[in-house]
């Protein structure tokens, strides 16, 4: 699947959702069902600054596709985190780089992509993407 | 002008009316404001003297010949007079207006850096707001002195026995809070005040926290500096006062160069202007300082003995249907404490339950509340505060349990 393919299936699944209640709650089971990172990676220099939960991630590169892992230590941060490696992970690092980021305002979660909201979604999303700048360039 | 007239007695729903604020809806629901300790709301009677302010008599203070000019400065001018009479100073020379609270703090750090030697000794609590240690610690770093921490107690008190014993003769100035923004802890001000005295030490009280609260007599504690800002009693952001003891600021060497501050130029020498203008360089926040004043007659026309009743009220009765809570821990329990709850529940993250609360219009501070030590001593990422003022209800505080309970639930 494209990333804007998996962009479409969530934008799908948010519009089950007439309420905040209901969007939050997926969020925050989405956030519980992270596959979690490597407990060795949980270290300081992976960790994202700007966040006022702690939020880790981790990359790796195999046939051509980066693989994320994440985790964090608030659950909607969690949730919010499991919905961008949906999007990222498994995905060529040009086509992360690529990738526009419209689909969590269609989704219901704007607020959250404030650059000076404190959950650091912004910095989130900055980091993947830098992730992505540095296995393309190992790719050039 | 005085356009605040008065409360004739306390009744919380004719006082909501003067806040055009909190008939906001926030995500559909009616705003629950209890980030006061952050910042306070601003009633209409301090808005209309800003508004009064810009379409009447906007004009620079001080130098000017004309009409508006002068009026401009009266107003500056009588502000700092009802400032000094709130404060209770003996002169208003020695109320100097400032951007707030942190600009006062450094103002008086930066004026020691001509007072203090190596071997000297700055002592701060350990209750403070960390970026108001910063000046200290760059003290420190200018002059040699050392600074040293007067610890505190499970319950978020300041052990005073320990602050006995780090007093000596090196000891030249303590920094201590009225009250403890993350906390809430009112500190034994009059007693540390009289102690280092007793060592010859000045003391600088922060009362950000408390003059929202209280009304500080700066001549009955006989404190040396007391500082706050304007925007946590009602008024605007970007102005705040120091009050110096008038020998201490006489001694203390200008902060800043600028118009306003001098007596007379030339390229070999600059004599300073006296007291207050000395510290005051350059164009100051001339509406602010009007509206700062405003918002102590407001604050004043309700009365404080009123609103600290009232706030206790609020207090206990949000301690109450909190600690009915599975899983509450309440964070600083001082017996002496204002309207500010820090608390977590289990081990649910403070910025889970802080973004969920905003969904249902109620605005609480999440984190460490920029007093990191604090949040270290009891091993916390950081909390939840909910802090009150005398705008504030029972029902909201009801709105606010029930959805905290929400909160807890989805989150669980
Ligand atoms: C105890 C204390 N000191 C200082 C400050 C800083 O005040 P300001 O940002 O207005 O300078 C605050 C504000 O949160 C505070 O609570």
């Amino acid at each position: 699947m494209t990333i804007e393919d998996v962009q479409k299936d969530i934008i799908d699944e948010f519009s089950m959702f007439d309420n905040w209640e209901d969007r939050y709650q997926y969020m925050i089971d989405l956030g519980k069902s992270l596959p979690l990172i490597d407990p060795k990676f949980k270290t300081e220099d992976h960790i994202i600054k700007g966040c006022q939960s702690k939020v880790w991630v981790h990359a790796d590169m195999d046939d051509d596709k980066v693989k994320f892992t994440a985790d964090s230590d608030a659950i909607i941060t969690k949730g919010i985190i499991a919905i961008l490696i949906r999007v990222f992970s498994n995905q060529h690092p040009k086509a992360i780089i690529e990738a526009n980021t419209d689909f969590i305002d269609q989704i219901g979660l704007k607020e959250h992509l404030s650059p000076t909201r404190a959950n650091g979604l912004v910095s989130m999303i900055k980091q993947l993407k830098m992730y992505a700048i540095a296995y393309q360039t190992q790719l050039n | 002008m005085n356009l605040v007239k008065e409360h004739a007695a306390f009744d919380v729903e004719t006082i909501r009316k003067d806040f055009p604020i909190l008939k906001r809806k926030i995500n559909g629901k009616p705003l629950v404001y209890f980030d006061n300790a952050a910042t306070s709301q601003t009633p209409q009677q301090v808005i209309d003297v800003i508004v009064d302010y810009y379409s009447n008599y906007n004009a620079n203070i001080h130098r000017g010949v004309h009409s508006l000019s002068q009026e401009a400065t009266d107003a500056y001018e009588q502000s700092r007079q009802k400032i000094q009479k709130h404060f209770n100073a003996a002169h208003s020379h020695e109320i100097i207006f400032t951007s707030g609270t942190t600009h006062g703090i450094n103002l008086v750090a930066s004026g020691f850096s001509s007072l203090l030697k190596v071997g000297d000794e700055i002592l701060v609590s350990a209750l403070e707001h960390h970026s108001n240690i910063v000046p200290w610690q760059m003290l420190c770093e200018r002059t040699g002195a050392e600074l040293k921490v007067i610890p505190m107690n499970e319950a978020g008190e300041l052990i005073l026995s320990e602050f006995d014993a780090l007093l000596n003769e090196n000891t030249k100035l303590v920094f201590v809070n009225h009250i403890s923004n993350a906390l809430g802890t009112i500190n034994p001000i009059e007693y540390i005040i009289e102690k280092a005295h007793a060592y010859g030490a000045a003391v600088l009280v922060d009362g950000a926290q408390s003059c929202p609260h209280l009304k500080p007599d700066v001549q009955k504690l006989n404190v040396d500096f007391y500082v706050c800002s304007a925007h946590k009693i009602c008024g605007p952001t970007g102005i705040g006062m120091l009050y110096g003891k008038e020998k201490w600021l006489k001694a203390l060497p200008p902060y800043q160069g600028g118009g306003e501050m001098i007596a007379e130029v030339t390229f070999e020498k600059t004599s300073y202007a006296d007291l207050p203008h000395k510290f005051e360089a350059g164009t100051p926040n001339v509406c602010g300082g009007i509206a700062f004043g405003a918002a102590l007659d407001y604050m004043n026309a309700i009365g404080f003995n009123a609103i600290a009743k009232y706030e206790q009220e609020l207090l206990s009765y949000a301690t109450g249907k909190l600690s009915e809570i599975e899983g509450m821990k309440i964070y600083g329990t001082a017996k002496e404490k204002t309207s500010v709850i820090s608390f977590n529940v289990g081990n649910i993250h403070p910025y889970d339950i802080g973004t969920i609360l905003d969904k249902m219009g109620i605005a609480v501070r999440t984190g460490h509340h920029c007093a990191q030590p604090i949040m270290d001593y009891y091993q916390i990422p950081g909390t939840i505060r909910a802090s009150f003022m005398f705008y504030n209800t029972k029902e909201e505080i009801d709105v606010f349990i029930a959805a905290l309970k929400k909160a807890i639930m989805m989150l669980s």
